[in-house]
């Protein structure tokens, strides 16, 4: 019987995994000046979710909890906190320091890459993108 | 009547800062409890001065105060509240996660939209919740100056509506992670406040034409939210006893002319009407006064022995234009005059020749009205939050929205319908406005204190942010903080009335100013009775009171002196 966790076709759901820094929401609007990167990132995820990827996004400044209970991604903070966002897939760091692209996205969980190519945001931007808070 | 009747377990007084909400709330606190019932007052603004008034040091938590048995106040400190509430979500993890990690998290919890979401909860849990207030028979809230209280009284119907609509996980609701939980709790206080049966909204207002406006306004924003058991407060009635003294003529005209002329709305209200108090209403004496209604004795008067006092505003004014440019701003508690003391600093520089812009960050402020004519040179603008939301999410939409699909799009909309946009926009505003001070004279009529105060927070967190951030930044908002601190660019006004409150406010932001890193170029003492030259008995009393309090202030800062005027 298949569980929750599989789709029709009986094969695991991807599970992905985000880590992002303190910041005050996901798209990054809060912060003093928009950061197209986490704008697109949000909606490649939202994108991603709808092809049956199942997505998590952990904020650090809302859901410590995560990031403590997470052995692998603590030993990264420590290395250094420009070390978030860490991406995690199925379990495993795929990346981090680095918001990727939905190209990158696919290739890393193995999806055909069914949208046309979009203009590419530019990128002058940290992650770090604060908050009002 | 002079003090509201209590029908309802809980009370609201609101108006413009300074019409004597603090003083009203007390004395209809102290006359409930004459009566034998069990009052407690809660003050959730940030400069509150409720235990001044009082009497009795106050904390987070229901303290009672001495010689008024059955009578207890608590103060919400909203910058307490969001330095608890950080805490709270930070606190278990220290020792769990790296140092750097607990940093970044102390940093999202530092700014004004905390503080200001912080405070709200607090009160939302007073008012939403009927545990926390169990064995009182009336709460009373002082609530904060006009805009902010508005903040607090909108942000209920506003989160409720941000809350339910949030779809998808992108929802930003700010550092206030739990905010979901309570979602319960906050419908629970915007049920409460609409209640008729629970809740009586006091509407204080000066007999003056600007604060009846503004009681105006705020009654029509809350009949908009659905809150219609309301009564109008007019506070400090003077007449004249024996006419002859211009001032005490003037000012009874002046009274009278703005009663007769108050708004529809307003009129059909249930009023009462409490009189002119020449010893103030600081302490529970004069609050005691106030509940018999009776003015204390009024001695004959006795020739007031004047020393030499402070200089008028054209020997700052002359000071300030010898720089050529610059920004001046005036600051202090609503109701002491800030708008009018901007208006006569900006019409004197533009009438000297200079280009000179007036603007104001205040939603209640009447800019246009205390200018009153045309000065060549002279500029009047307005920082509109609702004008300025509107430009920066439009901003952002060209600048992020470019190459998102639809949903993408939706969902940055959404984040853009967030509370925090407001403090933002605005802020970027201020900076714009500030900027205009390189090349000539910006007049700067500041919000009322409690925002100033976040807004300055606001600033230098946004400094540090600016500082470590690599993005592409104005330079007006990367200049913002050092050019407020430079003394030469910018001139900070204190502007305040030599009352107790007022002075004590005044030397409370001065402190906070303070910690930002910006000291005042000078205080201005307004509407002075003792400087007007009256000779009526009760405003020569209340001239003589002024006396300790216009040294007190002398002896410490610059200070300038104007008359009252009618």
């Amino acid at each position: 019987m298949p569980t929750a966790c599989e789709d029709e076709k009986g094969k695991a759901m991807k599970k992905l995994e985000i880590y992002d820094p303190a910041m005050c929401c996901s798209t990054g609007v809060c912060g003093p000046e928009v950061d197209p990167v986490l704008v697109t990132f949000a909606a490649d995820l939202k994108w991603l979710a709808e092809r049956g990827v199942s997505v998590q996004r952990y904020n650090l400044g809302q859901d410590p909890q995560a990031f403590a209970a997470n052995p692998a991604v603590l030993r990264e903070m420590e290395a250094g906190m420009d070390r978030l966002p860490i991406i995690v897939l199925d379990g495993h760091i795929v990346s981090t320091g680095v918001y990727p692209s939905r190209d990158q996205l696919t290739r890393k969980l193995g999806l055909p890459n069914e949208e046309p190519p979009r203009e590419k945001a530019s990128s002058c931007c940290s992650p770090k993108s604060g908050c009002c808070g | 009547m002079t003090l509201p009747t209590v029908g309802t377990r809980t009370l609201f007084f609101t108006g413009k800062g300074g019409v004597g909400k603090t003083s009203l709330s007390c004395a209809t606190g102290l006359a409930l409890v004459h009566s034998g019932k069990r009052v407690l007052i809660v003050s959730t603004d940030p400069a509150s001065n409720l235990d001044e008034v009082l009497g009795t040091p106050l904390t987070g938590a229901p303290t009672p105060i001495a010689d008024a048995p059955g009578l207890y106040a608590l103060n919400i400190d909203p910058e307490v509240a969001a330095r608890d509430y950080r805490e709270r979500v930070v606190g278990p993890y220290r020792g769990v996660l790296p140092a750097a990690a607990i940093a970044s998290m102390e940093e999202q919890f530092s700014g004004a939209c905390t503080v200001e979401i912080a405070a709200f909860d607090a009160f939302a849990k007073l008012l939403g919740d009927p545990s926390a207030t169990i064995g009182f028979d009336h709460i009373i809230f002082d609530t904060a100056p006009t805009g902010h209280t508005l903040r607090l009284l909108t942000l209920p119907s506003a989160w409720t509506d941000f809350i339910a609509s949030s779809t998808g996980g992108a929802s930003c609701l700010g550092p206030l992670a739990g905010l979901e939980k309570q979602k319960a709790l906050y419908a629970a206080t915007v049920t409460r406040l609409s209640d008729p049966a629970a809740t009586t909204v006091i509407l204080v207002s000066r007999a003056e034409r600007s604060s009846l406006r503004e009681a105006e306004r705020t009654r029509g924003e809350l009949v908009e939210l659905g809150v219609t058991n309301l009564r109008l407060a007019l506070n400090g009635m003077f007449t004249a006893i024996a006419p002859g003294d211009a001032v005490a003529d003037a000012l009874t005209a002046r009274g009278r002319d703005a009663v007769a002329a108050m708004p529809v709305g307003l009129a059909r209200l249930p009023r009462t009407e409490t009189p002119f108090l020449p010893r103030g209403t600081v302490g529970l004496e004069a609050l005691r006064d106030m509940v018999r209604s009776k003015a204390g004795d009024v001695p004959a008067a006795s020739p007031v022995k004047l020393g030499a006092l402070p200089p008028d505003l054209e020997s700052l004014v002359a000071d300030i234009a010898k720089v050529g440019r610059g920004v001046i701003m005036t600051m202090g508690k609503g109701g002491v005059g800030k708008t009018t003391v901007a208006a006569s600093i900006a019409m004197s520089l533009a009438r000297r020749g200079h280009r000179v812009t007036l603007s104001t960050t205040d939603p209640a402020a009447h800019v246009v009205d205390a200018v009153g004519e045309d000065v060549p040179g002279l500029t009047v603008t307005r920082i509109d939050p609702e004008q300025e939301i509107a430009n920066y999410r439009t901003e952002v939409l060209a600048k992020a929205g470019v190459g998102l699909d639809a949903a993408g799009r939706a969902m940055l909309e959404e984040d853009l319908r967030s509370p925090c946009t407001e403090e933002i926009a605005v802020f970027r505003a201020f900076a714009d406005t500030v900027d205009e001070g390189r090349d000539q004279f910006v007049v700067l009529d500041t919000a009322p204190t409690g925002h100033t105060i976040l807004l300055l927070d606001a600033a230098e967190a946004y400094h540090r942010e600016v500082l470590r951030s690599e993005l592409d930044m104005p330079d007006a908002v990367r200049n913002l903080l050092p050019r407020l601190r430079d003394p030469v660019f910018t001139k900070t006004i204190i502007v305040t009335l030599a009352e107790a409150t007022p002075v004590h406010e005044a030397e409370r932001l001065q402190h906070d100013l303070a910690r930002a890193g910006i000291s005042p170029f000078a205080w201005v003492i307004n509407q002075s009775l003792l400087a007007s030259g009256t000779r009526d008995p009760q405003l020569a009393e209340r001239g003589r009171y002024e006396i300790p309090f216009i040294d007190r202030v002398a002896s410490a800062c610059r200070t300038v002196l104007i008359a009252w005027k009618a």
